[in-house]
């Protein structure tokens, strides 16, 4: 074919520079607010070159509900159900940071066998973390058992935080000074027995995932992390244990009673999403092994699990149909709570996805003057565009997937 | 490293730091088994990078702003430090006002980006030097900045969607009253120095 309309073959352009290049197509794309693969509400504004992408934009703070100011205009122990609605796929990790800034204002300590509880529970709440991360990733790549099967565990460690708390997400659990009531026997026998059986159901998950060609082929060297840049981005968590970093906040600074605790701590090679979830799923193992010897522990340690303190801990309601004294405490706890001494203190734990602190600044009074809480999926979402740059457009989802992101705790 | 660290060892590394910073850390103190440094604002550049090369502290935790209306220089900027290898943490505070800008660490810790975006939206610090300040968490098109102890709790707008205009319309607060119930006993308290005052406590001249 000759003349204008004949297609341009290479040789054109090649041989006569007037001619100008076709200049390949910029596109600027919306993922989200709404998208199953944003794991939330996030907004991501892609800039790419063809499906190469250059530029990658989070707006967040769509789910922004002010929780600092709220905090700021409550006594202590009415904003530990905020907690909860941070991170809600694992909330009592939260409500352990929270109380344990509090307590080292008031400089007091919960009982041996509230500290037991505690690290049940956050271990409960690891593995409800992984499991919803580990499956939903999966199906972020195209997979739609692994969800399936991982919710099901999911729903049973729920029914254990509801026998604890009364409640499955929202459980408002652990007190200043301990927890809020002991947990019965039979509970903390059938937790036992859920533990002998998880190893199976993470062989079953891990069966579809692991060596899956697709699962690998989506994953293995993508969103690769060295050490030292996992350290100037402030990651934590396992994104730096998947870079290969031996940092856990559960064995370097000990909290509850992790020091007596027997496990591991997996380490990825790699760095990449693939090194993640290796990570995640080995911690559930780990989670399942602590989970075990707290049990064992707490059946053969009876005791309170909150301090007697009844300027701080709330009197039971049996004492309270007896017991003026009681009474006036009672009313006091629920109306002006209980003054800090001034000053500020800041208290981390190991949550799920990562190092969650709460920074505390207290003037003496019932409320804190200042809260922050300092989310660790802030700084790895913030990584998403140094992290996506030069990936092609269908990894984004995938190293989403890996940075583990849930809104409630990114925007507050 | 054992944790938690003694305070005599925090005290030791605080009085350390002060004495090599060549000027750039002025303080440091302990409490409640941490250590607090501060500085001038228009050094912390220099204040973190020695703190990063020289004590090891790579990591920057958090970065956020508190609020102290009745100061002159009502702002703290409060930056929270972690070394991995020491196994240490560390807080160091500035102090700016609403005019003055703190220079930005992002080129110090990459991780600051965000923070510092952060706080610029919550308190309306600004940070010189900043690649991007933005608004982070709040609405498009938000005015003020909302953790400001002066700016209410229920904000002054708030949104609704409009049958007839079939779109979500903004209005000024109308729907709810904000009760600040004080349930601060004025009994007790006074021994550390914040008890409210009493009715007729105004008669002996501000002495209680």
């Amino acid at each position: 074919m000759t003349g204008d309309n004949a297609p341009a073959q290479a040789a054109d352009y090649f041989h006569d520079p007037k001619v100008p290049e076709t200049p390949v197509r910029k596109f600027n794309i919306n993922f989200g607010p709404q998208h199953p693969a944003a794991h939330g509400v996030l907004r991501l504004v892609l800039e790419l070159d063809g499906e190469v992408v250059e530029r990658v934009d989070p707006h967040i703070g769509l789910l922004h509900r002010g929780t600092e100011k709220l905090m700021e205009a409550r006594p202590y122990q009415q904003t530990i159900p905020y907690m909860d609605r941070l991170d809600y796929v694992s909330p009592m990790n939260q409500e352990h940071a929270y109380v344990l800034a509090i307590e080292k204002l008031l400089g007091i300590e919960a009982p041996y066998r509230a500290q037991l509880i505690r690290t049940l529970y956050d271990e409960i709440g690891r593995i409800l973390n992984h499991l919803l991360n580990v499956t939903t990733q999966a199906m972020d790549v195209g997979a739609l058992t692994p969800p399936l099967w991982g919710f099901e565990p999911r729903e049973q460690l729920m029914v254990f935080y509801e026998r604890a708390s009364g409640a499955r997400l929202h459980a408002n659990y652990y007190r200043v000074g301990g927890v809020r009531q002991d947990l019965p026997e039979a509970l903390i026998r059938d937790i036992a027995d859920w533990c002998d059986g998880f190893p199976r159901i993470c062989d079953d998950i891990e069966g579809l995932i692991t060596n899956n060609r697709i699962f690998k082929q989506r994953n293995v060297d993508i969103g690769i992390v060295t050490k030292e840049e996992a350290i100037q981005r402030s990651f934590s968590g396992v994104m730096v244990r998947g870079s290969g970093i031996a940092w856990d906040l559960r064995r370097s600074q000990p909290y509850a009673a992790y020091n007596e605790m027997e496990f591991d701590i997996p380490l990825g090679v790699n760095g990449d999403c693939y090194d993640r979830y290796l990570c995640r799923m080995q911690e559930m193992r780990e989670s399942t092994k602590i989970m075990k010897q707290c049990c064992e522990r707490l059946l053969k340690s009876p005791g309170p699990v909150l301090i007697e303190d009844n300027k701080i801990a709330a009197p039971r309601r049996g004492e309270m149909k007896k017991s003026m004294e009681a009474l006036i405490h009672h009313f006091k706890i629920f109306t002006e709570g209980y003054r800090t001494p001034p000053g500020e203190v800041y208290a981390c734990v190991e949550a799920p996805k990562g190092e969650f602190g709460v920074f505390l600044v207290s003037d003496g009074t019932n409320k804190p003057y200042r809260a922050k809480i300092r989310a660790p999926g802030y700084p790895h979402l913030q990584a998403m565009d140094w992290m996506n740059r030069g990936h092609m457009l269908a990894d984004v989802s995938a190293i989403l997937g890996s940075l583990d992101i849930v809104f409630g705790e990114i925007d507050r | 490293m054992s944790w938690p660290v003694a305070d005599t060892d925090l005290a030791t590394l605080g009085q350390e730091i002060v004495a090599n910073a060549q000027g750039a850390i002025g303080s440091a103190h302990v409490a409640y088994g941490e250590l607090t440094l501060t500085g001038p604002a228009h050094r912390i550049v220099q204040a973190l990078t020695y703190l990063r090369d020289v004590q090891g502290f790579h990591q920057l935790i958090d970065l956020c702003g508190v609020d102290y209306p009745e100061r002159e220089k009502r702002f703290d900027v409060v930056y929270h430090l972690l070394s991995m290898t020491h196994n240490r943490r560390i807080r160091i505070k500035v102090q700016t006002d609403e005019d003055t800008a703190v220079p930005s660490v992002v080129e110090v810790f990459p991780a600051a980006d965000w923070f510092e975006r952060e706080a610029f939206d919550m308190y309306g610090v600004f940070f010189d030097g900043h690649p991007d300040l933005r608004r982070i968490l709040t609405d498009y098109g938000f005015h003020g900045h909302p953790l400001r102890k002066d700016f209410p709790m229920t904000g002054y707008v708030e949104v609704r969607y409009d049958e007839e205009l079939k779109r979500v319309v903004y209005e000024p607060v109308k729907s709810v009253e904000w009760r600040n119930w004080d349930f601060l006993s004025p009994w007790e308290g006074a021994e550390k120095g914040f008890a409210a005052l009493l009715p007729g406590d105004e008669k002996s001249g501000g002495k209680q």
